[in-house]
C-alpha cells in the first residue's frame, strides 16, 4: 500500500466517526469535552455553528452519528456514546449566548434573498448570509418559523418554548418574515427583485391509502401529517377512543403517541411489513411501547368497515416477509384468515411527497423523477440559475440535520452566485491539529476509557406525560450523568499521528496497545495486510494508516478501526514517533460564526 | 493521565483451547521505560502461554532483582510467581520445582542479575537440568541501577556516557552450553517471530532450557557505540535457521527446503521443525554448536535461533527419581506409612 497522506483533510476527519457521519460534521467529541468541563456555553456555541438547532436537535435528532461511534463497535455489547442528548445538556444548562452571536450589519450589502418555507433549510440558510448584509425576506404559510419542527413534532417531545428560542435566534438576526403567507406563485416571487431564491418548503404531501370504504369512512380517517400539525395548531384535541395507526415510520410512532393523549384508549399501530423493516428509530419504537401501544406487523390493510354512516373497524391480512438473492423483499400472504380491529378513527402515516403546484412549469426550473427538481448535488442550484433548493424539498423527506446541512452549502452558492463567483467553488474545511502532550502521563485531554455503560435519559411520569400532550417525556440528564455520559467518548479527534523519522523499531506501541491496531510487517496489498495484521482489520470502512518504509524494510500499519485513543502507543514510545494530536475539523460556512 | 489500560481489547479476540484469552495472560501495564526490549519479551511470554493454552493458573512465574526482574509483573497476572534476592532466582525455583513438578516453571533474570552476583547459582542449576525455561533479558548493563556495565558487555562497548568496556565479557550461552543446559538458544526482543516459537519449544522442553535474549535497555545502552543498541543487533544479527515449533496433534504445515531439513521430536510428542542455514551445524550436537557459535563470534556476528538441544533430555525429577505426585498432594499415610515400612527400610540398610 502507499503511505497515507494525513495531510488530506478527509483523512483523519474519516477517524471522528460521529463527525464524518452527522450531515452538518458537528465537532461532537470537542463539544463533549466542553460539556466534562462544564462549559456548557461553549458547547452550545460549537454546536450552534454546525448545526443552528441544538437544543431542538439535543431533543429530536435523527442521530446518524450514534450508529456510528466507535464506542459501539468496541466490544460487542457496548453501546455508543449518547450524542444527542449529551447536546441537550449543553443547551439545558448553556449561559447567555445571544452577544455570542453574529449580528446583521446596519449596513447591508445591497443583495436581497428570498427563502420560500420556514423550516430548518430556509432558516439555517438565513443564518449564514444575514451577517454578510444580505436583506432576507422568508415565507411560511403558518403564523410562526420552524416549518415541520413546529407542524408535526410533537411538544411532548419538542417543547414550543425551546423551538421558539431556536427559530428567533435566527429570526432576530433581522430576517424580514411574512408568516402567514404561502406562495401561490414562483413566477410572482422571480418578477419581484431578488438575486436569488431559495425554496426550503419541505415534502408536505401526506400520503393516502385508497382501500374499500375509505370514502365513506372519511370522517374519521385523517392523513398523519395534517393530523399532526392540527393538534399542533389546536385545531383539534379530541380523538376516538380506539385507534389504528397504519405505517411504521417515525409520523406514525408520533401519531399513535399524540392519540393516546387526546383520548385514545385502545391504540394500535399495524405493519404491512415486518418489524425489522420499519422505519421508526428504534428508540421512537421503544417510547410507543413504553405507552401501551401495541405494534402489529406482516399485517396489510384490507378495508376500512363503516356501519350505519360510521366507521367500525378495519380488515387486515397476513404476510410473511420473503428476500431473493438481491434482498429484495416480497410479501406473500399466509392462509391466516383476515384480522379485524375495531376502531372509532384511522390515522394513515405512511409517508409523505413533495409537491410544488405553485412552481409554474414554465420558468426553466426543471423537475425529474417523483416530482422532484433537478439540481446539482453539491450546490443545490437549480436548472434556473438564481433558484436553489434545500431540506425535503431537494432530494425528498429526511430530516432536521440533513436540512441544516443543506442550508450551509445552498447559503454558499448563493453567496458565490451574488458576489459573482462561480457557484461550484467550495469552500476548503478549517482544519487544526494540535499536541496533546502535556507532561509524563498527562494529556490535554482525559484519556482512560471509562467502563461505563450507556446511561438511560430518565423520563417524566407516565400518568402526567399522557394526560397533557405538551408535557415532556424526557427529562434529559442532569449534570452529573451528562458528566458521565461524556467521560464515555473516545475522544476520536484526537488523533494517532506517527513520525517515520523517530520511529526506533522497539514495538513499544505494539505490544501496549490494547486493541492490537499496530502492526509493524512487511508491505503489500491492501486485501492481504488487512488479513495478517495483530488483529484482522475486517471493517472495510476503516482506513488502514500506513508508514513509508521504515529502516528494516517493514511499514507501520495502524488499523483505525477499534483504536480507543488512549494514548498510550505515545505514552509507551521512547522517541514520540506516536504523537496524540487533537484534529479540529470543520465545515466553513459564508461567514465566521465563532 | 493516561497510564490506565484500558479493559477493552480487540473485539474479535479469541479463547484458546484452554478456555482462555490472551488477555487473561496479561498483566498489570509496564512501568519499564517506554522502548525497553523487555516489554516486547514479556508481550513474547504472553502470546507464547496463550498459544500453548497453559492455564495460566499451573504457571509459575520467578525473578531477581532488575528492571528483568521487575517484568513478571507485567505478565500472566493470574499466576504464581516469586520475586528472589538478586541472583538467587535459581535456588528457588530448584525448591519450588522439587515440590510440585506439575507446574510449568518459567524464569526470567537479567545479564546482572545472571552473569554477576547469581553465575554460580546459573551454573548449578545448568547442570542439575532443573526442568524450567530461565529467560535472560541482556541489555549489557544493569538497567535499574543507571546502567553500570555488566558482565555480558562487550569489550570496547561504549556506554552512554563515553566510557569504554575494557572487561572481557561472559557469554552466557557458551556459559549453559559448557554446564549442561539442554535446549540453549538465543534471540532479540524486536524478532517475536523466532522468540515466541522458541519459548514455547522451551516450555515444552523437559529439562533446562536456557534463553538469551538480547534486550536493549533504551535509557542507558541504546546509545551510538553500544553493541547492544537496536541498531547495532540489527545490522549484526545472523539466524541458524528458519524455526518452527509444532506443538503436539497439530498438522505440521512448514515444509523447508530438501536437505536444510531437521525435525526434532520432544518428550511429549510435540516437534521443532528447522530449516538450517548452515550445513556444517548439528543443532543436537553440543560440540558443532559450540563451535558454530566461536566461529559466529569471530565474525563479528550475533548468532541467534536455536543453537543446541538435547532430545534425550533427562530432567532432575527423573535423575533424584523424587515422587510424581506434588508434595502438597501427599496424604499422612504416604507420608508417615506406619512402622512395618520404617522396619523394612532399616532392614535394607543392615
Ligand atoms: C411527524 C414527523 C416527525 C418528524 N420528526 C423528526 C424528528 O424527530 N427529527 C428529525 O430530524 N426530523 C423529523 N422529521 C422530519 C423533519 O421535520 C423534516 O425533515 C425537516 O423539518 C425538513 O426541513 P425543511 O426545512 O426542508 O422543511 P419543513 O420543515 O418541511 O418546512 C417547510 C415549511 O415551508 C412551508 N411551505 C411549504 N410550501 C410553502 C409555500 N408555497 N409558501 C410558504 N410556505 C410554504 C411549510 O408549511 C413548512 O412550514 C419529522 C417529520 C414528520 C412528518
Ligand atoms: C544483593 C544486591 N546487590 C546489589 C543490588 C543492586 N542492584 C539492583 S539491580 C542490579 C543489577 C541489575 O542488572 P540486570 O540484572 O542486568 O537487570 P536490568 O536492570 O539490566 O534488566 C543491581 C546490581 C541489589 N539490589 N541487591
Ligand atoms: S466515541 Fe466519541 S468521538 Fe468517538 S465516535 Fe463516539 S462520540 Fe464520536
Ligand atoms: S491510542 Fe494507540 S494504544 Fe490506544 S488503542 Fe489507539 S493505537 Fe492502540
Ligand atoms: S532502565 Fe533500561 S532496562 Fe530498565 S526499564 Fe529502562 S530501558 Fe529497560
Ligand atoms: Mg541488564
Amino acid at each position: 500500500m502507499k503511505p497515507t497522506n494525513v495531510q488530506d483533510p478527509e483523512y483523519f476527519h474519516k477517524v471522528i466517526d460521529c463527525q464524518y457521519a452527522c450531515p452538518a460534521h458537528t465537532p461532537v467529541p470537542e463539544y463533549i469535552r466542553l460539556i466534562a468541563n462544564k462549559k456548557y456555553t461553549e458547547a452550545y456555541m460549537v454546536n450552534w455553528e454546525s448545526n443552528v438547532f441544538p437544543g431542538i436537535l439535543g431533543r429530536t435528532c435523527d442521530r446518524p452519528c450514534e450508529p456510528a461511534c466507535r464506542r459501539g463497535r468496541i466490544e460487542k455489547e457496548e453501546e455508543p456514546v449518547a450524542i444527542c442528548r449529551l447536546k441537550r445538556v449543553a443547551a439545558d444548562n448553556k449561559g447567555e449566548v445571544k452577544s455570542l452571536m453574529p449580528n446583521a450589519p446596519l449596513n447591508k450589502n445591497g443583495k436581497k434573498v428570498a427563502l420560500i418555507g420556514g423550516g430548518p433549510a430556509s432558516l439555517t440558510v438565513a443564518r449564514d448570509l444575514a451577517p454578510e448584509g444580505y436583506e432576507i425576506h422568508l415565507f411560511d404559510e403558518w403564523h410562526k418559523g420552524g416549518g415541520m419542527m413546529r407542524t408535526q413534532i410533537p411538544s411532548f417531545r419538542l417543547p414550543e418554548r425551546v423551538l421558539d428560542e431556536e427559530v428567533n435566534y435566527v429570526t432576530d438576526m433581522g430576517i424580514h418574515t411574512h408568516y402567514n403567507h404561502f406562495v401561490e406563485s414562483m413566477k410572482e416571487i422571480l418578477d419581484e427583485d431578488y438575486d436569488a431564491v431559495f425554496v426550503g418548503t419541505g415534502a408536505p404531501n401526506g400520503r393516502d391509502l385508497k382501500l374499500p370504504g375509505r370514502e365513506e369512512a372519511d370522517a374519521n380517517v385523517h392523513i398523519g401529517i395534517n393530523f399532526l400539525a392540527s393538534v399542533a395548531f389546536e385545531h383539534r384535541d379530541k380523538i376516538g377512543r380506539k385507534v389504528i395507526i397504519l405505517g411504521g415510520g417515525n409520523t406514525a410512532m408520533d401519531c399513535c403517541r399524540t392519540s393516546r393523549r387526546l383520548g385514545g384508549k385502545e391504540v394500535t399501530v399495524v405493519v404491512r411489513s415486518p418489524f425489522k423493516d420499519m422505519k421508526a428509530s428504534p428508540w421512537e419504537i421503544d417510547d410507543a411501547k413504553a405507552e401501551d401501544i401495541p405494534i402489529f406487523n406482516n399485517m396489510p390493510p384490507k378495508s376500512f368497515v363503516v356501519e350505519n354512516g360510521k366507521l367500525k373497524g378495519m380488515w387486515f391480512g397476513h404476510v410473511r416477509a420473503e428476500y431473493d438473492k438481491n434482498g429484495k423483499r416480497s410479501l406473500i400472504p399466509t392462509d391466516d384468515p383476515d384480522t379485524f380491529i375495531e376502531a372509532d378513527d384511522v390515522i394513515i402515516a405512511i409517508g409523505q411527497d413533495n409537491a410544488f403546484p405553485w412552481i409554474e412549469r414554465d420558468l426553466g426550473i426543471e423537475f425529474g423523477k417523483w416530482d422532484l427538481p433537478i439540481l446539482n448535488k453539491t450546490t443545490f442550484q437549480s436548472t434556473l440559475p438564481n433558484v436553489f433548493f434545500g431540506g425535503d424539498a431537494a432530494f425528498g423527506p429526511e430530516n432536521i440535520i440533513t436540512a441544516a446541512a443543506h442550508g450551509h452549502q445552498a447559503a454558499i452558492s448563493i453567496h458565490h452566485f451574488c458576489q459573482g463567483v462561480d457557484v461550484n467553488t467550495r469552500l476548503d474545511p478549517t482544519t487544526n491539529l494540535v499536541k496533546q502532550k502535556m507532561g509524563i502521563h498527562e494529556w490535554m485531554y482525559d484519556s482512560p476509557v471509562v467502563e461505563d455503560d450507556r446511561f438511560a435519559v430518565p423520563h417524566e411520569d407516565k400518568v402526567i406525560t399522557l394526560s397533557d400532550r405538551k408535557v415532556e417525556v424526557e427529562l434529559g440528564f442532569d449534570e452529573i450523568t451528562g458528566f458521565r455520559e461524556a467521560q464515555r467518548c473516545l475522544n476520536c479527534d484526537v488523533q494517532t499521528v506517527f513520525s517515520l523519522d523517530q520511529c526506533i523499531e522497539c514495538d513499544a506501541c505494539v505490544d501496549v496497545c490494547p486493541t492490537s491496531c499496530i502492526t509493524f510487517t512487511s508491505n503489500g496489498a491492501e486485501e492481504d495486510l488487512r488479513e495478517r495484521l495483530s488483529a484482522p482489520a475486517n471493517n472495510l470502512d476503516q482506513d488502514l494508516y500506513v508508514s513509508d518504509t521504515l529502516p528494516t524494510k517493514r511499514v507501520m500499519i495502524k488499523d483505525e478501526d477499534v483504536c480507543l485513543h488512549c494514548g498510550l502507543c505515545a505514552e509507551r514510545c521512547p522517541t514520540a514517533a506516536w504523537d496524540m494530536q487533537k484534529y479540529l475539523y470543520g465545515v466553513t460556512k459564508v461567514s465566521k460564526i465563532l | 493521565m493516561s497510564f490506565i489500560k484500558p479493559i477493552f481489547r480487540h473485539p474479535t479476540q479469541t479463547k484458546n483451547k484452554a478456555g482462555f484469552y490472551k488477555s487473561d495472560y496479561e498483566g498489570r501495564i509496564s512501568t519499564l521505560c517506554a522502548g525497553c526490549g523487555h516489554d516486547s519479551i514479556n508481550a513474547s511470554i504472553v502470546a507464547a502461554c496463550y498459544e500453548m493454552n497453559i492455564e495460566p493458573h499451573k504457571v509459575v512465574k520467578l525473578s531477581g532483582i532488575g528492571c528483568s526482574s521487575k517484568a513478571p509483573a507485567y505478565y500472566l497476572n493470574n499466576s504464581h510467581g516469586f520475586n528472589t534476592v538478586h541472583g538467587r532466582m535459581p535456588s528457588v525455583a530448584t525448591g519450588a520445582n522439587m515440590a510440585n513438578r506439575e507446574l510449568t516453571y518459567l524464569g526470567v533474570s537479567g545479564d546482572g542479575d545472571s552473569a554477576s552476583i547469581g553465575i554460580g547459582q546459573f551454573i548449578h542449576v545448568n547442570r542439575r537440568n532443573l526442568n524450567m525455561v530461565y529467560i535472560m533479558m541482556n541489555n549489557g548493563c544493569y538497567g535499574l541501577t543507571k546502567g553500570q556495565d555488566s558482565a555480558t558487555a562487550d569489550i570496547g562497548s561504549l556506554s552512554k556516557s563515553g566510557s569504554r568496556n575494557e572487561f572481557s565479557p561472559i557469554d552466557m550461552v557458551s556459559m549453559a552450553l559448557e554446564s549442561g543446559a539442554t535446549f540453549i538458544a538465543r534471540s532479540f526482543s524486536g524478532d517475536k517471530k523466532q522468540l515466541v516459537p522458541l519459548i514455547k519449544a522451551a516450555m515444552s522442553h523437559p529439562g533446562f532450557a536456557f534463553i538469551d535474549v538480547i534486550s536493549p535497555c533504551v535509557t542507558f545502552n541504546n546509545n551510538k557505540g553500544s553493541t547492544k543498541a537496536y541498531d547495532f543487533i540489527r545490522e549484526h544479527i545472523e539466524v541458524t535457521s528458519e524455526f518452527d515449533f509444532v506443538p503436539i496433534r497439530e498438522e505440521i504445515s512448514v515444509e523447508y527446503e530438501e536437505g536444510t531439513q531437521k525435525s526434532v521430536t520432544l518428550h511429549d510428542g510435540s516437534q521443532i521443525q528447522l530449516s538450517k542455514l548452515y550445513s556444517d551445524w548439528d543443532p543436537s550436537d553440543r560440540n558443532s554448536a559450540m563451535e558454530k557459535l566461536q566461529q559466529s563470534k569471530a565474525n563479528g556476528d550475533i548468532l541467534t535461533g536455536l543453537l543446541y538441544i538435547d532430545p534425550g533430555s533427562q530432567d532432575l525429577h527423573s535423575t533424584l527419581n523424587t515422587s510424581t505426585l506434588p508434595l502438597n498432594q501427599l496424604t499422612e499415610e504416604d507420608l508417615c506409612p506406619g512402622s512395618a515400612t520404617l522396619e523394612k527400610i532399616n532392614t535394607e540398610y543392615r
